[in-house]
């Protein structure tokens, strides 16, 4: 059965329509590539997904392990099995790193009817999974991502996503203001998440990227569309030739 | 006159009563401060917002009440009652029912070597007989200034009793002091006038908790003065904790005078009351002085809460700092006026203050007002307010990771508040103040939840606004 299916969705922000007709299918183990200009409606989709409310689905159906996505608050869709790891980590001055952590994987295991954690269950894992990130135990205390650099704050939503383990985990550009470096641990942290039970929805500018994380499709998302998708080596084409062909074609496909 | 006589009657009954007890046990240079007090009270009765300090504070109902005195015991208070009461990790605990020491409620267990700690009156009335502990009369009444502040003056000349601390030279207390102050009617309005006098001699090291609570429903009004010496490098902490019924009115002045060195931190944490005006009023009189004012306020239905902070630089290379933080909910209002006076020779000065307001619905209000008087040419001052709503960004964060809006909204409130936790350094003290911090936002979390849902519903946009 499939992990996530779209269909026909259209949302708009404020009133503009970013998202015109989305159609996608994932399912469970799968690595999905979104790539596409700025202003396609790429972090429109990862937040549409993510339920963050400021923007508003005007059609069109998501589901997800068979529950209707679209009915459910952020918090609901987060302990469903739902990540998404932001482009643009907010920092929460006066709130710990690793209390906050363990009050979300609380959340989440309340959420199924599990036991909470408790410190001396959390803390030996936690260590673990910061290590593989190569992050500084110092940031366990650290308020959440508070005065951390691009880099740091990446990390910190990998290691979440490493920590929450969810079934679907959507990167929003996570790659984009990386160095190289930065870039082999966060995909090395993604890598080892990787099974056949989880899927990744991995949107970047960047074909960079997908040489660290091996993806199974390519979706060319342009104008709130997808309007190409194949397998890694769309990828390749996109990088030597840009999205101008694709632009152009969606343009000419418009009826006159 | 911004009071008639005849509201004030009720006052001048009680000073008669306690002037007349006084003429029998009071030394002379007392009888006098007491006799000016009433001078300056009822020569000015209480201000009206027509008076810029008191602008955005309106005493009409408070000047109305005719507001009792309690006499010593009248109010029968059972230790039970005062359980829930207590510091856990304090190193004593003076209680005051209505405005007199009661030491049979009190536990002055193992007091430190170096610590004198008992009533102000008990303390006067050994003076009588000649085994006075020293200072008083060139401590008292010789900071707190009765000319600009007509409830200084009322206090003066109507208190009976508080907490008499002396800690001697070089003597470090490693557990706080907690003063509770209890307003205790049983169906009469009841006013009190606490009187703290706190000496810290050079060099020495106390953390003091003045803790007002209430027993019963009835509106009271507490006008309470502390005046606190601190010698040469002193590190002294303060906290005010304000935690009385929503009908009573608190009025509290904190007069700190800092010698050469001298470290006080003050904290106020305002949870209760229906009309809260705090004082703070620190003078850093001697060279490399530092001060941390420290505040929190958090009110909801139609509480009101006045935050007067007059920080008074009047040495060079003194530092100070001020940091209060307000959430407010409902229709609660506060109120922060912070001064920041740099004298003539105050040179090399270094004050900053920042006021931070969270207002959770459309009718909550802040008025916030720096004001800088700097007549030193080479100081740095600065001043920063904000005034916002729960950050929407953080709030969706913390919910895209599983956790629930009213906890994650809980969450973002705590984290607010423990901005001035953090900077307790008195570790009892500290777990002691967040754990009535902590409760107080439960409730308020759960109260303004509702609303704040609707709210948010119609208007998804939040927006810190930057005032200067």
């Amino acid at each position: 059965m499939a992990l996530l299916e779209i269909q026909d969705l259209h949302a708009s922000v404020d009133g503009h329509e970013i998202l015109k007709g989305v159609n996608l299918t994932i399912n469970a183990g799968e690595v999905h590539s979104i790539m596409g200009p700025n202003g396609s409606g790429k972090s429109t989709l990862a937040a549409v997904l993510a339920r963050r409310d400021a923007y508003q689905v005007t059609s069109g159906r998501v589901l997800f392990n068979g529950k209707d996505l679209l009915e459910m608050a952020p918090e609901v869709a987060a302990c469903e099995g739902v990540f998404l790891a932001f482009q643009y980590p907010v920092e929460i001055p006066g709130i710990g790193n690793a209390y906050f952590l363990r009050s979300a994987m609380n959340a989440v295991r309340k959420y199924h009817g599990q036991e909470e954690l408790d410190a001396m269950d959390f803390l030996p894992l936690y260590k673990e999974r910061m290590k593989l990130l190569e992050m500084d135990e110092k940031f366990m205390n650290r308020s959440v991502n508070e005065g951390f650099s691009g880099g740091e704050k990446k990390r910190n939503e990998i290691l979440q996503l490493s920590m929450l383990e969810p079934k679907l985990a959507i990167l929003d550009e996570t790659d984009s203001g990386l160095d190289i470096d930065a870039l082999r641990i966060v995909a090395q942290g993604v890598n080892a998440m990787r099974s056949p039970d989880r899927s990744f929805l991995v949107i970047t500018h960047y074909q960079r990227l997908l040489d660290y994380i091996a993806t199974d499709f390519v979706h060319v998302l342009v104008d709130g569309k997808i309007e190409r998708s194949g397998g890694p080596e769309l990828a390749l084409e996109l990088e030597e030739k840009g999205y101008g062909q694709i632009e152009a074609d969606a343009q000419q496909a418009l009826p006159a | 006159m911004a009071t008639t006589t005849s509201k004030l009657e009720k006052y001048f009954e009680a000073y008669e009563d306690v002037r007349a007890q006084g003429l029998e046990r009071e030394p002379v240079w007392l009888q006098q401060l007491r006799e000016d007090g009433w001078a300056r009270f009822s020569a000015k009765g209480f201000p009206s917002t027509h008076d810029e300090d008191w602008r955005f504070t309106n005493l009409a109902a408070l000047a109305k009440t005719p507001f009792l005195r309690a006499a010593k015991g009248e109010f029968a208070v059972l230790p039970a009652q005062l359980e829930a009461y207590r510091v856990a990790g304090a190193a004593c605990q003076l209680v005051f029912i209505n405005g007199h020491f009661a030491p049979e409620l009190s536990d002055l267990g193992n007091l430190p070597e170096g610590l004198l700690v008992c009533s102000l009156a008990k303390a006067i009335d050994c003076g009588r007989e000649g085994c006075a502990p020293e200072g008083i009369e060139q401590h008292l009444g010789r900071y707190a200034d009765m000319s600009r502040d007509v409830f200084t003056a009322l206090n003066t000349a109507l208190w009976e009793d508080g907490a008499y601390l002396r800690v001697h030279r070089g003597v470090v207390l490693d557990k706080p002091i907690h003063l509770l102050y209890v307003s205790a009617g049983t169906g009469a309005e009841i006013s009190t006038h606490p009187r703290t006098l706190i000496i810290a001699e050079d060099a020495s090291q106390a953390a003091i908790i003045e803790d007002y609570v209430s027993l019963g429903s009835e509106a009271a009004f507490s006008n309470a003065v502390t005046e606190l010496a601190a010698g040469q490098d002193a590190v002294i902490s303060h906290f005010l904790i304000e935690r009385e019924n929503l009908a009573s009115f608190n009025v509290s002045t904190l007069r700190i005078e800092q010698s050469r060195g001298a470290n006080v931190d003050s904290h106020s944490i305002l949870l209760g009351g229906g009309l809260v005006r705090n004082n703070v009023h620190p003078v850093l009189n001697g060279e490399g002085a530092e001060c941390l004012i420290n505040g929190l306020f958090v009110g909801e239905g139609r509480q009101h809460m006045d935050n007067y902070m007059l920080v008074e630089h009047a040495r060079p290379h003194c530092n100070s700092r001020q940091f209060y933080n307000g959430i407010l909910a409902d229709h609660a209002r506060g109120v922060f006026h912070g001064r920041i006076v740099v004298h003539k020779d105050a040179q090399k000065t270094d004050a900053k203050q920042t006021n931070r307001n969270l207002l959770l619905s459309d009718s909550a209000r802040i008025d916030t007002k720096p004001q800088l008087e700097i007549y030193a040419d080479d100081v740095k001052c600065t001043h920063g307010a904000t005034i916002g709503q729960i950050d929407e960004a953080q709030l969706f964060y913390l919910r895209a990771r599983g956790i629930a809006e009213a906890d994650a909204r809980n969450l973002l409130l705590y984290a607010f508040a423990a901005e001035c936790l953090d900077r307790m350094k008195d570790a009892a003290a500290r777990e002691f103040a967040g754990g009535l911090i902590g409760e107080r936002l439960k409730e308020l979390a759960s109260a303004v939840q509702a609303a704040t849902l609707a709210a948010t519903q119609e208007d998804g946009a939040q927006n810190w606004e930057e005032l200067g």
